[in-house]
């Protein structure tokens, strides 16, 4: 597979990114840099407003000695990276089983409502971006919902109002 | 006989600092171990008796697992914890490592030391992003304390050990796909053999456990194998984190010995909501057949009864579901979920989910046909058995429970093109 080569990897990234990606290379093998990917498309995701350019992941292939090819198949397996814009907060809402019996459904319409969006979309001014989820782990606080690195559960729609209304 | 293992610095004000840890003996047992220099066959030996079975599911015996690696064969080794907790309906990992990371960490350490590994991970699910914070914070602690890097407490053993961030993919909690996750690559799991004890993490043999299994390690060396065995019941050593959801008043993660009856669990939980009927109970995580809530009621929380059900306990999630439910409605929105984490790889379990999901979801909206039924269990039998991993089957299971059990709800869905229950 080819890789694209860099002459200085000290131009790719900003310092601060390259620390922090560096931190989790040092985690693995000194031959498995690529253990480091996921971590390396989170970070940079992260800095760049919540999703993946093309040339951001071919950056990260770069970074990484890996084909391009390998690190895209990894930012679309896995459904926390984004491909497309998103908005500043991203409201991921579970739906699976012990949150729909608990209403999920009333949380999905109360937020499509407020927001004037349906699930997958993102709002106008760019501030949120309504996602359905599969099960996050927190089904005793169902019905919940992810905001950031933020868990919020046994959501109301009063409850999600005052969330909503904390945000930037 | 509640909190005794896992969860049994729970009642503590900051459980998840060392210091705290320390307060109820914590690490005493790893550095007793360290000191005497305990042959390693002593304490897979231990495990061996506790009864201890794969808390992540799959129920296999934890010790065996262990005396499957080589020890003395040369080259690095590694312990892998899988804290990928993705079966909907568990969320009981996310509270050891939120409330007790420490016991975990002294738990890996001891596999460790057993196999003869310098190196583990710990496999965190993405989304648990306070849990991962809670776990890292209590590594940097366990370093400061040299209880991780090299030469523990003088004894010449070397440990390190990191955390690895998964990115969102339920079919990464199947070990050979969270390997290969861990290599950088999309999770999708390996054929087997070989088995990950001889080749695992980056080709090298490897232990991976479910996290409280190896939380529940320093407890059962401290208090030994039997005293552990004995909590639970035959077949079903120990007591076991449930996670219990649905229709409840008081949902949570509850530790109770093995052999509990599920009344006794769903007291605990505050019975069913508005104190409507119990219709059903799904009882080990949504790839667990559900069992028809009279026949729940008589029934005790171990491996057997559940199995004798026609069920599994997998990874004790138990969803509760009261009579307002469609189940027609609950089978497609779990059928959903199958054919949305199918990884793509085996044709049977790409396709078959698809058309699961599919079949099921044009009877809930009233397209249904008679033939529908016999097509349901077909395309499960055709997937169940033909995969590369359990996922297939995990989205097979469902659908012959439910159509054994729940027949004349899809039957009425095909017929008058509504629902029975009148709620869907």
């Amino acid at each position: 597979m080819n890789t694209i080569e860099v002459n200085n990897k000290a131009e790719i990234f900003s310092t601060e990114i390259r620390e922090e990606i560096d931190q989790w290379i040092a985690k693995y093998p000194a031959d498995w840099k690529q253990s480091a990917v996921m971590a390396a498309l989170r970070i940079v995701q992260d800095a760049n407003g919540g999703w993946l350019t093309t040339e951001l992941m071919n950056d990260v292939a770069a970074y990484l000695n890996m084909a391009p090819i390998a690190v895209y198949e990894v930012a679309t397996f896995y459904s926390m990276y984004e491909l497309k814009p998103v908005g500043k907060h991203k409201i991921c809402i579970c739906t699976n089983v012990s949150c729909m019996i608990n209403n999920s459904d009333r949380v999905v319409d109360h937020l499509e409502d407020r927001l004037g969006i349906k699930l997958g979309q993102t709002t106008e001014d760019g501030r949120f971006t309504l996602k359905e989820v599969e099960c996050l782990g927190a089904c005793g606080g169902a019905p919940m919902m992810q905001i950031g690195k933020q868990y919020y559960e046994n959501l109301t729609p009063e409850i999600i109002d005052s969330i909503l209304e904390g945000l930037e | 006989m509640v909190n005794e293992v896992c969860l049994r610095t729970l009642d503590l004000d900051r459980p998840w600092l060392l210091e705290q840890y320390q307060s109820r003996g914590g690490y005493e047992m790893l550095t007793r171990i360290l000191k005497e220099k305990t042959p390693p066959e002593e304490i897979i030996e231990e495990v061996k008796k506790s009864g201890l079975r794969g808390r992540g599911g799959a129920g296999f015996p934890t010790g065996l697992k262990w005396s499957f690696i080589s020890r003395n064969a040369p080259g690095q080794k590694y312990v892998v914890c899988n804290s990928d907790e993705g079966e909907p309906g568990t969320f009981k990992d996310r509270d050891i490592l939120r409330y007790n990371p420490h016991q975990l960490v002294e738990g890996m350490i001891i596999a460790a030391y057993a196999i003869g590994a310098t190196q583990g991970y710990n496999y965190i699910r993405g989304e648990f992003w306070e849990p991962y914070e809670r776990f890292e914070a209590a590594l940097k602690e366990a370093r400061e304390a040299g209880f991780l890097g090299e030469n523990l407490l003088g004894s010449g053993f070397d440990f390190e050990l990191h955390s690895h961030l998964g990115g969102g993919a339920y079919v990464c909690g199947e070990e050979t796909a969270l390997l290969e996750s861990i290599e950088g690559k999309k999770g999708q799991p390996r054929f087997k053999p070989p088995f990950p004890a001889h080749f695992g993490l980056y080709g090298r043999p490897t232990i991976i456990n479910n996290t409280e299994s190896l939380a529940s390690i320093p407890m059962i060396l401290k208090e030994g194998g039997p005293w552990f065995a004995d909590i639970g019941v035959k077949n079903s050593g120990g007591s076991k984190l449930f996670s219990i959801s649905g229709n409840l008043n008081n949902p949570g993660v509850f530790e109770i010995p093995m052999g509990t009856p599920f009344s006794e669990l769903l007291e605990m939980a505050g019975g069913v909501k508005g104190g409507r009927k119990l219709k059903a109970v799904i009882p080990g995580g949504s790839s667990a057949p559900v069992i028809p809530g009279e026949q729940m009621m008589d029934l005790t929380m171990d491996y057997d009864a559940i199995a004798g059900a026609g069920s599994m306990l997998g990874s004790g999630a138990v969803i509760v579901l009261d009579d307002t439910n469609c189940m027609v409605k609950v089978l497609e929105r779990m059928s959903y979920f199958y054919h949305e984490e199918s990884c793509g790889q085996c044709t049977p379990c790409r396709e078959g989910t698809g058309w699961l999901y599919r079949v099921i979801s044009r009877i809930e909206n009233g397209q249904g046909r008679q033939e529908d039924l016999d097509l349901l269990n077909d395309v499960a039998a055709r997937i169940s058995g033909r995969t590369i991993c359990a996922l297939g089957d995990a989205a097979a299971g469902p659908v012959a429970g439910m159509l054994k059990h729940f027949r004349d709800e899809f039957q009425y869905h095909i017929d008058h093109k509504k629902c029975l229950v009148g709620a869907g």
